[in-house]
């Protein structure tokens, strides 16, 4: 059952990873060509997904909408990793001081504003765009990487690999990249996975409410809010977005717990019991 | 205990301030002039001026975060510009929408997920147990306002058995509950599905414990160890989770007003951002973010009910 549902989170996240590759190159028809006469047509041979209310087409805006979703979920991975891992370190290796206090501090803070709320206050100042949802995913990211990055160095550090590290007199920093590190990159690939599933479905959410990317570009939140009032004669356009968001976000579940399963021994015996 | 109750009630009133510092700073100091910010580029000089003196911007920053907070403290969350009325009538208003809603779907989430995760972990390994994490797999990837979309396709559009959207008061309690099932359903479905697969996994680490074993050996049937035994002592991650998913419910709320056409916190605080109305929208979000917190902190409280150990001195 692990392996079969693994498998299909492989199949599943890399479709989308290539229908959004593919989208550069390459879509049906172009998504920012409007054609009145061939508007809000149902799925047929030469519109595979149908036409939305303008007449693109709803297949070749599925394509480049997976582009945004990808990128703005992967961006703000990276911002969460890149700040939240740092600070994950630093605070495990120096626990119990002010430093740690400190991060763990502003972590717990961080959780009091969930992402709709950040993205809330920084387009009430900057407006509306794609880099927003970016920014408020990514910020929420932050505690996230911290956390498991300082509980899981926390452990590794009272090992005696680690004491030896220290005898042979390198310092907390060396000693948190080059061995502290590596050993937790398992981890936190499984965890990356969790938040960029996480953080598609925040943008899906964010650009469905207005706080995403904006018009022209096509995002798959914002073809399920322009398909809401057409939703009683024109179903299809409700239904594929839909679709394309449930499929992806289950393709890199999937593919996480996969990973977990994989990566770590000590869950893979438990499962055989 | 009371030494815990101490540490974790300080934390809170840290966690607020700090918290109400965050939010002034974002909407009242980052925009340079929140008059100018408001009223746009093409502002007469003396509009400007007299919006500057209405909102007291002529004071320093700490002394406005000072009256702010004081103001917030008596119930007085300022008037919002855009509408001319204080803020905490309008507030006042759309909490009667959004805190039900959040509070009917955190209520159905529990009563969908408790069973469906008892019977996961009771029948774990079986196919039964296959099907349903293979389901709540699925659940967990819905995004709750699509689905809340399918349910009015469904329920309002072709079954015309519950209202599409709108939402009539509480005058007439049947219709609310009525005009809020949909939306707190779509909410509560994908919450249920986190939490009834997090509820299996708990049961079936406390099923492996020695004390099960002991309880099993003694004579009681493994539904009996599962309800009066296992049950019990899972509850600590489930309650976690309830307590983090709150949060996701007041923000998953505020998506699914627009999907309902629901007056909540969610519309007025979109309208607000479209005027610019700053003053509304830091009420929102400082009621929202004090929401959670004080929602995390009843729920780590909770824990000393749950666990006895935690009670000792």
């Amino acid at each position: 059952m692990g392996r079969a549902s693994a498998i299909v989170g492989v199949v599943l996240v890399t479709l989308v990873a290539a229908a959004a590759l593919l989208s550069f190159v390459w879509t049906p028809y172009d998504v920012s060509a409007l054609d009145i006469a061939a508007k809000l047509q149902p799925p047929s041979a030469g519109h595979w997904l149908g036409t939305d209310h303008f007449g693109r087409d709803v297949f070749s805006m599925l394509l480049v909408g997976a582009r945004v979703s990808i990128a703005v979920a992967l961006v703000a991975v990276g911002i969460g990793m890149g700040l939240g891992i740092p600070l994950g370190l630093a605070a495990a290796a120096r626990p119990g001081t002010l430093l740690d206090e400190t991060i763990m501090r502003g972590n717990d803070l961080v959780f009091a504003f969930p992402s709709l709320l950040i993205a809330i206050m920084i387009t009430a100042i900057l407006g509306p765009s794609a880099l927003n949802a970016i920014l408020a995913i990514g910020i929420f990211n932050i505690p996230v990487f911290a956390r498991v990055t300082r509980g899981a160095a926390l452990a590794l550090w009272r090992r005696d690999f680690i004491l030896s590290a220290r005898l042979a007199g390198k310092g907390k920093a060396r000693i948190s990249v080059e061995h502290i590190l590596p050993n937790l990159a398992n981890l936190l690939v499984v965890q990356a996975t969790i938040q960029f599933s996480l953080g598609i479905l925040a943008e899906a959410g964010l650009s469905y409410v207005g706080l995403g990317a904006q018009p022209p570009t096509p995002s798959w939140g914002r073809m399920l809010a322009e398909s809401q009032t057409m939703i009683a004669f024109a179903p299809w356009l409700a239904l594929f977005p839909g679709l394309a968001i449930v499929l992806t976000v289950l393709g890199l579940n999937l593919l996480g717990d996969g990973l977990r399963d994989m990566l770590d021994p000590r869950l893979r015996r438990r499962v055989r019991t | 205990m009371l030494r815990y109750v101490l540490t974790r009630t300080a934390s809170l009133v840290a966690s607020l301030v700090v918290a109400s510092l965050v939010i002034f700073l974002v909407l009242e100091v980052v925009p340079g002039d929140p008059a100018s910010f408001m009223l746009g580029m093409n502002a007469q000089p003396e509009t400007v001026a007299a919006l500057r003196s209405e909102l007291g911007l002529d004071a320093g920053a700490l002394q406005r975060y000072a009256t702010w907070v004081g103001g917030v403290l008596s119930g007085d969350f300022g008037t919002s510009y855009a509408y001319r009325t204080p803020v905490s009538g309008m507030i006042l208003d759309r909490v009667q929408v959004s805190l039900p809603l959040a509070l009917l779907s955190l209520a159905l989430s529990t009563a969908i997920a408790f069973p469906i995760g008892l019977w996961a972990a009771a029948r774990r390994g079986t196919p039964t147990d296959t099907g349903i994490m293979a389901a709540t797999q699925v659940g967990v990837a819905l995004p709750n306002f699509w689905f809340a979309m399918l349910l009015v396709l469904l329920f309002a559009v072709r079954l015309r058995w519950l209202p599409a959207g709108g939402f009539p008061g509480w005058a007439d309690p049947v219709a609310a509950v009525k005009a809020l099932l949909l939306p707190a359903l779509a909410l509560a479905l994908p919450q249920a599905a986190i939490l009834s697969r997090v509820m299996r996994s708990a049961l079936v680490d406390t099923m492996s414990e020695d004390f099960i074993r002991t309880a099993r050996a003694k004579g009681l049937t493994r539904w009996q160890v599962l309800t009066r035994h296992a049950l019990r002592n899972a509850l600590i991650p489930v309650l976690t989770i309830i307590g983090l998913q709150f949060s996701f419910l007041l923000a998953g709320a505020i998506i699914i007003e627009n999907v309902f056409f629901l007056p909540g916190l969610g519309r007025l605080v979109f309208q607000a951002i479209s005027q610019r109305d700053l003053i509304v929208v830091k009420s929102v979000v400082l009621l929202l973010v004090v929401a959670v917190v004080l929602v995390n902190y009843v729920v780590d409280l909770a824990y000393l009910a749950v666990d006895p150990r935690l009670r000792r001195p």
